[in-house]
């Protein structure tokens, strides 16, 4: 007997037992694929869906529950309410999906709400979405687009410049958008992992042949012994020392050791611990100091003391200027493994063909992924595909392989397509974090307030395997001074091994973690001095002609003192606001106390010192219609748009008439990697020559009086280009000195706050956020992305801390919510770019970096609480106003 | 089916028992479900919130959002607040306030709420019905009295003085979906010459079970509270009490130092609060 009930205007049977899951009920044996998983805990609100009218989260309710009851999905909903109709058109319109996999959630938690009231406040809203977790757009433009239903305009202006609604959003506010778990064909097998249960461990099997036999519905097992090519990977070539299985000893809690795969109806009720291996626990390191005791054993041979690498900066003599100094400042910081919690978990879907294989799923990273697979399965790259899904949500940790090599190698010898779905917990687990710093730095300014000298000290725990880490230990020194002018400067920083997840790329590469100390310090400097802080920021700002720390003098393209003074009359009102709550507060005997923050912050885009090209492949076929050929990843913030836009202006053909292909190594060349904050200047440049060429080619073609009458090529094509952009830049010497990368881009933000120091609780206020962008291409995309940066950046202040075995789960490791994030206002400064498609710059990264320490510098400035211990949690910020009294 | 037939299952079989399974399932991390369980949710006899005699009575289909919607006294205005921080509308919509209290985590929203109130707790077998004292029903952390062959049907609560005031304060590191680090119960009634004649205050996430101050209360009880030095009275009391209740500890969430300074601090101003509350009836109702 089945359970029976109205699905989406549709009476459906389920035969399924009562306890089964709604969320996989309807996205397993309903084909609902638009209503998404994140967390199977009830912690983020993807799977919300409407139980007779109400918000509920599938994967909290037992199918046997909606016996008789009506259940609504968004595709249902967009079928027929007109609230959430026009609710979808609004998200489009405001700019509120991003990567779009928290997007069906929100929208159908909205609809409640909007049947009662078309125009709600916007507490109400936030009451409505509290259950929903978002982590690209920080929230604002979900606001406004629920508030604002009923007002819409339309934006037409598509060039360069004009903010087009994003050119793959309109499935995303359909619940259309296929993701990386929604591809998979039905008769796909389901790969689970075996994953160490403890930080370090030894393992042995038991009898996996008689497993295999005896388990109903288990095809296969996997372990390091069935990988024909290396079981070895990692991002950067001398570093790879990561494998898909361990071999004899797991580094980290999460660690896996095999797979079993099998039937999905077997599979779903898969227990690991009725998988035949034994662990035994080894004694651990998790931090670097202890990592760093010369009686620790390696974690990998080559790494003496297990420093993986480090980084080194210096120009002129930092030690005898600091020692000259007039006032000086010093900061020790400490900050937490931060994870990215993108709300889609990993997974994609291998098949193979032949004797190549496909891949389907979410990444970064497209080109770097089909090397590495090639390597594991010892296979020509070229015999590889991987076919890039959308990504719900990137932010690094998308650029390594994880879901990758297991699906690729179970499809390679199984030769049936097989799928593999991480949970919210494996994915915590395993994937990379942002690297946990201790940084010890000093400052020194004359008695004019300009700062003379800079030394920097960062020792970052890089977990089991390099991946990212000598990125991050490279960029930080080049970056530590933050975008002012310091002629002595030495920064020095080593990345460690440790038994915890590999540390990787993180949204700033180490860069926030440096900006950190060096913001506070500056505050520290400003205040000794008796300087307005702001004011400070600008005496010391970087100007052009004026050589950066690894000597690279610019010409025109700085631009951080025009950041700065784009803030001034906000920092102005801000101080004078906070200052008449304050005495208000004080009079009233109030436990509230306000206070503003700023601080700075600088990145270079692409890669450092390194080639890093994008090409752009477009052609015109033989129906006269313009296709892009666009590889770099949309992981949300906007690729697909952006690149399509500086093409099109480019190229002198409408958005709307040029055909989108998007990332798939067969088709797509080699756009690079979505990382670095790259693509709109790296991949933007490829895509303005290409535009350029094709307008070229076809003008040349203009009289041609039918374009079907002209020979296609091998593509399709009657005229087709393919164009490359390498940004120019000079290897570092010894001293870390030459021309590490073509563009930095810039930014200042102020924060303003409130902090109950009877609780230690801060509330946040408002924050202005000043971003040089060069030129900005698409700016309604842009603000998206500045706030949603500042939403990381809040995070990572106040709350966010991932601490390896016990906060694996979305309820005990806090990301912000919607009510969360106060009103960000952004201001977009245009400082051309030599260098960028119309003088564009990045801004990815840029958006974080300068948010924490803003958001520090103002609880100093509220509360006299100097919390340098990360996250600034209410006991921490309490301790700090007890220690300052 | 009926509540009878239920409760004869369970006797013959320990089955798990489902309500709103906001915690059922986040407890199986990714497993299945196991495949038989009793679900509450399909005994009527266990829904609604009900005035019966002397008595409210939450039954224990009743959701966290069927209490916000109930017409209830103003001394259910804590419990309501309390409502309004479970998780996020999705949770309210599911979560029921018996599943809160059937394993409880110390941070369990609705404990200190209904301590405060006085509830209890009934829980049937086949064989027949008894009644515990919230207090004693609840023996540690996720563990009660509950036997596998029974269920909790009902929560309890003497309908309360008709001058009782009530406020809840949680305190989190972030707005929607948080678990608390602290968080407490204030009811207050007073007479008709502004004296308390009625207090109860419980804390949440400072120990394993909430706890009520009940030294706390016998000091306030009794005591004027109209005038700024009766209410700085009040105030010193509370600086000066020692939580011997409470034995917090440090987590992920907060210290154990912070949670005692915390919930002083807190305690003043919310009792402040709720006195405001109970002098304006009086004012009103002179």
């Amino acid at each position: 007997m089945g359970i029976e009930f109205e699905l989406n205007g549709a009476n459906i049977v389920l035969e399924l037992p009562a306890t089964h899951r709604l969320s996989d009920a309807l996205r397993e044996h309903a084909q609902c694929r638009d209503v998404k998983v994140g967390c199977n805990a009830g912690d983020c609100g993807l799977c919300t869906v409407l139980l007779n009218g109400d918000a509920v989260c599938a994967c909290l309710v037992p199918i046997g529950q909606v016996a008789g009851k009506r259940i609504d999905t968004l595709s249902g909903l967009m079928q027929t309410e007109a609230v959430t109709q026009r609710l979808a058109n609004s998200f489009l319109m405001h700019g509120a999906a991003q990567c779009g996999i928290c997007t069906p959630g929100l929208l159908v938690a909205a609809t409640p709400l909007l049947r009662e009231n078309k125009t709600p406040c916007e507490q109400a809203a936030k009451d409505a979405l509290g259950g929903v977790l978002c982590r690209c757009t920080g929230y604002r433009k979900i606001l406004a687009a629920v508030c604002n239903t009923e007002a819409l305009t339309t934006n037409n202006n598509a060039r360069v410049g004009g903010s087009p609604m994003r050119v793959d959003g309109y499935p995303k506010v359909t619940g259309a958008e296929q993701f990386a778990d929604d591809v998979a064909p039905e008769n796909a097998l389901v790969l689970k992992v075996i994953r160490s249960p403890y930080h370090r461990a030894s393992f042995s099997f038991g009898d996996i042949d008689a497993f295999v036999a005896n388990t109903e519905g288990v095809h296969a097992v996997f372990t390091h012994n069935d990988i024909p090519g290396v079981n070895q990977f990692g991002v950067i070539p001398p570093f790879f020392d990561q494998p898909v299985f361990a071999e004899s000893e797991c580094r980290f809690k999460g660690e896996p050791v095999a797979a079993v795969v099998g039937d999905a109806g077997v599979m779903h009720a898969f227990n690991p611990d009725s998988f035949p291996v034994s662990f035994n626990a080894l004694e651990a390191v998790l931090t670097p100091e202890e990592a760093m005791q010369p009686t620790v054993k390696r974690l990998h041979e080559n790494s003496e003391h297990n420093v993986m690498c480090e980084g080194f900066v210096q120009c002129g003599d930092a030690k005898s200027a600091l020692k000259a100094a007039s006032h000086t400042a010093t900061v020790h910081i400490e900050t937490g493994f931060v994870e990215h919690a993108y709300l889609e978990p990993e997974a994609g879907y291998a098949i193979r063909q032949g004797n190549r294989i496909s891949l389907y799923g979410c990444t970064q990273a497209p080109y770097m992924n089909r090397d590495s697979i090639a390597s594991i399965l010892g296979i020509d790259a070229k015999d590889v595909q991987m076919v890039s899904t959308a990504t719900g949500g990137g932010f690094g940790s998308k650029l390594d392989i994880s879901w990758q090599p297991l699906v690729a190698l179970a499809a390679w010898h199984l030769k049936q397509p097989v799928r593999v779905t991480f949970s919210r917990r494996e994915s915590m687990q395993s994937t990379t974090k942002r690297h946990p710093a201790s940084i010890q730095v000093q400052f020194g300014c004359d008695e004019h307030g300009k700062v003379t000298a800079a030394h920097f000290d960062g020792v970052f725990n890089t977990g089991a395997y390099a991946s990212w880490g000598p990125t991050v230990a490279n960029r930080v020194p080049i970056h530590a001074s933050g975008p002012y002018r310091i002629a002595h400067y030495r920064a020095r920083t080593q990345a460690v091994y440790t038994h915890c997840a590999p540390s990787g790329a993180f949204r700033g590469f180490g860069v926030p973690q440096a900006a950190i100390a060096q913001e506070i310090a500056f505050d520290d400097l400003a205040n000794q001095v008796g300087m307005d802080r702001l004011a400070f920021r600008l005496h010391n700002a970087l100007r052009n002609g004026e050589p950066t720390i690894t000597g690279q003098v610019f010409d025109g393209a700085v631009g951080i003192s025009e950041c700065l003074n784009a803030l001034e009359k906000a920092w102005t009102d801000a101080n004078k606001r906070a200052t008449l709550a304050n005495k208000n507060a004080i009079a009233e005997h109030s436990h509230q106390r306000f206070g503003v923050g700023i601080a700075s912050g600088w990145y270079g885009c692409g890669n450092t010192s390194l080639p890093n090209p994008s090409t752009i492949k477009a052609g015109v076929n033989a129906d006269g219609v313009v296709c892009l050929h666009q590889g770099a990843v949309d992981i949300g913030q906007g690729a697909n748009t952006v690149i399509a836009q500086i093409f099109s202006d480019a190229c002198g053909v409408d958005l709307a008439d040029i055909r989108l292909i998007s990332s798939d190594t067969d088709i797509t060349p080699d756009a690079g990697k979505t990382s670095a904050s790259r693509q709109t200047f790296v991949s933007g440049n490829a895509a303005k020559l290409a535009g350029a060429a094709l307008r070229k080619k076809m003008l040349r073609l203009g009289n041609t009086p039918s374009w079907s009458d002209l020979p296609v090529d091998g593509d399709g094509y009657v005229v087709q280009v393919s164009e490359t952009y390498d940004p120019p830049t000079l290897p570092l010497d010894e001293n870390g000195q030459g021309v590490p990368y073509a563009v930095y881009g810039y930014a200042a933000q102020l924060a303003e706050l409130c902090v109950d120091i009877e609780t230690g609780q801060v509330t946040l206020l408002n924050f202005v956020a000043a971003h040089d962008v060069g030129k900005a291409i698409n700016p309604v995309l842009i603000e998206g992305q500045i706030q949603g940066g500042v939403a990381q950046g809040i995070g990572l202040a106040l709350m966010e801390s991932f601490i390896p075995g016990r906060t694996e789960n979305l309820h005990d490791y806090l990301i912000p919510t919607i009510g969360d994030i106060p009103p960000i206002e952004s201001i977009l400064v245009e400082v051309a770019d030599p260098h960028g498609p119309f003088g564009a710059k990045g801004l990815g990264e840029h958006v974080l970096i300068p948010t924490a320490p803003a958001i520090l510098n103002a609880i100093y400035h509220a509360s006299g609480a100097r919390v340098t211990n990360l996250p600034a949690t209410p006991d921490k910020v309490l301790a700090a106003i007890s220690k300052d009294t | 089916m009926s509540l009878a037939l239920a409760l004869k299952q369970l006797a013959n079989n320990p089955l798990p028992v489902i309500a709103g399974g906001t915690d059922f399932y986040p407890a199986l991390q990714d497993g299945a479900a196991p495949a038989h369980a009793i679900d509450v949710t399909q005994l009527s006899e266990l829904k609604g919130i009900t005035l019966i005699g002397n008595e409210w009575r939450i039954g224990a289909a009743a959701t966290w959002t069927e209490l916000l919607q109930a017409d209830l006294p103003p001394a259910f205005n804590a419990i309501k607040a309390a409502a309004r921080d479970v998780g996020s509308v999705q949770i309210q919509n599911r979560a029921t306030l018996v599943g809160n209290i059937c394993e409880p985590s110390p941070a369990a929203d609705g404990v200190p709420t209904l301590l405060a109130l006085d509830a209890s707790v009934e829980l049937q077998h086949a064989g027949g019905t008894r009644r515990i004292a919230l207090q004693n029903f609840i023996t540690g952390v996720r563990t009660t009295q509950r036997k596998p062959d029974e269920l909790v049907t009902a929560i309890y609560v003497p309908a309360p003085l008709n001058t009782e005031r009530s406020a809840f304060t949680k305190l989190g590191a972030r707005s929607y979906l948080v678990i608390s680090i602290a968080m407490l119960a204030v009811h207050i009634s007073t007479n008709e010459q502004g004296h308390i004649n009625r207090c109860a205050l419980a804390v949440g996430s400072c120990s394993p079970i909430a706890q009520r101050l009940f030294d706390l209360e016998t000091a306030l009880n009794g005591l004027a509270i109209n005038t700024a030095t009766e209410q700085q009275a009040v105030q010193a009391l509370i600086q000066s009490y020692p939580f011997n209740e409470l034995s917090p500890i440090d987590d992920v969430r907060g210290t154990a130092d912070y949670r005692l300074t915390v919930v002083r601090a807190v305690l003043q101003r919310t009792l402040l609060s709720v006195i405001q509350q109970c002098l304006s009836i009086s004012s009103v109702h002179p």
